[in-house]
């Protein structure tokens, strides 16, 4: 029942958290570039005009594959609010992206098709450390599911500290910033006109930045779960982290230049074998 | 009617111009001009801009690519000329490869004089669209909703939806 009532909870307030995190940093963006910038609420203004405007698509199956996008994310969001299996979480999201990358290509576009080859690229660098943190996760608590990692004496970030700083790292590119915001950007211009979205007009833009929200609300969930323990106290930790945490990635994002992709596999590769590599050996020498 | 005039998305086109113009409108969106607070975005995709921004005058080889630029805008649009050489052709109004003003072209609804037109003219001009975007956007809606009740008419009357009610 609980469950249920979590992973309502996660598809009815996703999109407004997810939302004003996106206003937060608008917010923030142009206050540390010295501008007024726009107001909170600035994307849900923009959804609703996208809602509003003609949809112009090269193909059809462009929407039916967003939808798609959207409902897989919400699932793995939701499996994960839930307290289901963690793992199956990150493989439902990669489900979800392949539907991006699809609805992408199926213009033939090339700047949608470069943007999404390059968001392929993105899915192979991050994907070990999501991968490895489910690992970590599993050799300090014995399990894979997120109701019985919440339930843990001490929080899991004091065993996985490496992966955690490998998991924040990635999240650059999750949440498309600078520098790894190759295939298309949080921000207007890029080299790539829009990369990804550049076929996307209208109500298709508007679902992929409504899928956007969840992924940033299931992300954050994420990091949060490296700090929740059985204290109830921890909650308020796990919301000032997720915070500290996202600071850090507009900090991240306002003084640093998009790299190349090479670049971008080797860093975020080394800094997944450094730190969560490293975290990995010690937990299985000290099994 | 829902309020689409908080996000206007700004698509800027270099037309010929002697790119006086378009230093202005990158202006705009300096701290000290901030066009962001108004909800405006300089996007470089004109699948997702509502306003179009033309600098410069038509010349025979950008014609079809300013024509191609406002067809792949989706409707509600709007179109501001910049600079007196969008407006009319300016100072290269005379040279063999002049067309003319941007209106040569695409419908253009504002018209922003200057050599070159100053950000404060420009974001006066980008207000004055925005309002029109508002305008366009709720007959857009209405020409919408009642196309869908004129569909929903005619598949009652006949069974047979022969009519796709493509895109409007
Ligand atoms: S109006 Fe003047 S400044 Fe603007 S493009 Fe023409 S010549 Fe240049």
């Amino acid at each position: 029942m609980k469950a249920i009532i979590c992973s309502l909870c996660y598809v009815i307030f996703a999109p407004l958290i997810g939302g004003l995190l996106d206003g937060l940093d608008r917010k923030i963006s142009a206050r540390m570039q010295g501008r007024v910038g726009p107001p909170l609420l600035q994307p849900f203004y923009d959804l609703n005009k996208l809602h509003n405007k003609q949809l112009i698509a090269v193909s059809k199956s462009q929407t039916f594959l967003m939808i798609s996008y959207l409902l897989m994310m919400i699932l793995t969001g939701a499996l994960f609010y839930a307290g289901y299996d963690i793992l199956m979480c990150f493989f439902v999201m990669s489900t979800a992206s392949t539907f991006l990358y699809f609805a992408a290509i199926v213009t033939g576009s090339p700047y949608s098709t470069i943007g999404a080859s390059r968001e392929l690229i993105q899915m192979m660098a991050y994907e070990p450390a999501v991968l490895l943190a489910c690992v970590g996760f599993y050799l300090c608590m014995g399990t894979f599911d997120v109701a019985k990692i919440i339930n843990s004496v001490v929080s899991p970030i004091v065993y996985l500290p490496g992966f955690f700083i490998a998991f924040v790292f990635i999240l650059t590119i999750k949440l498309r910033k600078s520098p790894f915001d190759i295939s298309t950007s949080h921000h207007a211009h890029q080299e790539l006109i829009k990369g990804l979205t550049t076929e996307f007009g209208a109500k298709n833009l508007a679902l992929f930045q409504l899928t956007e929200w969840y992924e940033v609300t299931f992300l954050c969930g994420v990091v949060g779960l490296f700090i929740i323990n059985s204290n109830p106290i921890s909650i308020i930790g796990a919301i000032a982290v997720v915070f500290v945490v996202w600071f850090l990635e507009i900090l991240i994002d306002n003084c640093s230049a998009r790299v190349k992709f090479d670049l971008m596999l080797k860093i975020s590769w080394i800094v997944t074998l450094l730190s969560a590599g490293v975290n990995l050996l010690i937990l299985m020498i000290n099994r | 009617m829902s309020m689409v005039k908080k996000s206007p998305w700004v698509l800027h086109y270099d037309g010929s111009s002697c790119n006086g113009c378009d230093i202005e409108v990158l202006a705009c969106l300096t701290p000290v001009y901030d066009a962001e607070r108004f909800g405006i975005i300089n996007t470089g995709d004109p699948m997702q801009a509502d306003i179009l921004l033309l600098t410069g005058g038509i010349n025979s080889q950008n014609q079809a690519v300013v024509k191609q630029l406002y067809d792949q805008m989706p409707r509600p649009k709007v179109v501001v000329a910049i600079g007196v050489c969008a407006c009319t052709g300016g100072v290269f109004k005379e040279c063999y490869n002049i067309i003319g003003g941007a209106d040569t072209t695409v419908p253009v609804d504002i018209y922003v004089p200057g050599c070159a037109a100053r950000p404060q003219a420009i974001i006066d001009g980008i207000v004055q669209a925005i309002d029109l975007f508002q305008k366009r956007s709720d007959e857009h809606e209405l020409l919408m909703k009642n196309k869908g009740k004129k569909a929903d008419l005619k598949t009652k009357e006949n069974n047979n939806s022969s009519d796709k009610g493509n895109e409007a």
